[in-house]
């Protein structure tokens, strides 16, 4: 059998899907940002929610989401992202609303939106993009950059006395009483990706349940700042990022 | 004993030659082609047909969502 008679609808495993669109990404060759869209417009399509999904995009490289799945956005302020889901929720509560986050929107400019947000337990699903790094700026020190690890700012690598330590705020939202669903993933291989697609969809069934705040942390690479070929940020990442955030879920209620 | 073979389509000018896919590959199917897209990314092919399972390990690491998979079983 040739690969031509091969290709045809009936012998299809796996495609794009329609959630997300046509319109080609804006992100670096081998971002993992693509691969975590991918996922919740698949998951968006095989929950059937495209009509009832509203997103809320940060700033940052993701600040363009709305570009490329075909659902509701807003677009909220820099770090202000879980205060928008907040209003959105309440206003909509028939609607799924999740935030989509780096960890400079998230852990840095938005930090205290974020907690209060999950502190109140808003039913609303955070995902949180973490690669260590203001990817869109040009590599400066983001808060959860590891010790020892250079960027544009910290071009010797970050050292605690003049820069402080990394901030684990997964860990942080896990002891807040308003979270009912904590967890840190990847997207570095083909079985982290199904994990965290599974992760993903709790998250949104959580916050349709009504059972609190659900947060996702996507450990992620950023080769263009890491300066790395995108395979290599792969194996960087579970070298050097997964001992400081390792893989697993912190609360699940 | 039944036979799985499978094909991978790349959406060419989507691809931005990332090469994860190439990576993720367990039976080396698909490498980088010489000739690159209009966006000068050299873009992903198969280059073992005849290897390919199907699996669609490719497709799920794909960043930019470009890879479609079919397999038959013969």
């Amino acid at each position: 059998m040739t690969t031509n008679e091969i290709i045809s609808p009936e012998n299809l495993v796996y495609t794009k899907t329609k959630v997300l669109n046509d319109t080609p990404m804006h992100y670096c060759p081998g971002c993992s940002h693509g691969v975590v869209h991918k996922l919740i417009a698949e998951i968006i399509e095989e929950m059937d929610f495209q009509d009832k999904t509203i997103g809320i995009a940060p700033v940052g490289c993701a600040v363009f989401a709305y570009k490329y799945l075909d659902i509701d956005w807003q677009q909220a302020a820099h770090g202000r992202a879980p205060a928008l889901a907040t209003a959105v929720k309440r206003l909509l509560p028939d609607r799924l609303v999740f935030t989509y986050q780096g960890d400079g929107d998230l852990a840095a400019i938005g930090t205290a939106e974020t907690i209060h947000a999950a502190n109140r337990g808003e039913n609303i699903a955070i995902i949180f993009i973490n690669n260590g790094i203001y990817g869109m700026t040009g590599g400066q020190m983001a808060p959860t950059t590891l010790l020892g690890m250079k960027s544009s700012t910290s071009p010797n690598g970050r050292t605690a006395p003049l820069n402080g330590n990394p901030l684990d705020i997964t860990k942080l939202l896990a002891q807040l009483e308003g979270t009912c669903y904590v967890t840190r993933q990847s997207v570095h291989n083909v079985a982290s990706v199904r994990k965290t697609k599974k992760a993903i969809r709790k998250a949104f069934e959580n916050s349709m349940e009504g059972k609190g705040t659900s947060v996702v942390e996507v450990v992620s690479t950023c080769n263009s700042g890491w300066k790395l070929s995108p395979a290599a940020s792969n194996d960087w990442m579970v070298e050097n990022m997964f001992p400081a955030y390792p893989i697993c879920d912190l609360k699940d209620l | 004993m039944a036979k799985i073979k499978g094909a991978v389509v790349v959406n060419i000018e989507r691809c931005k030659g990332c090469n994860l896919c190439v990576v993720a590959c367990p039976s080396n199917v698909l490498a980088l082609n010489k000739e690159a897209n209009s966006k000068g990314y050299n873009y992903s092919i198969m280059v073992d047909p005849d290897s390919c399972v199907g699996c669609a390990a490719c497709a799920y690491v794909c960043p930019d969502a470009c890879i479609t998979v079919y397999k038959v079983r013969v």
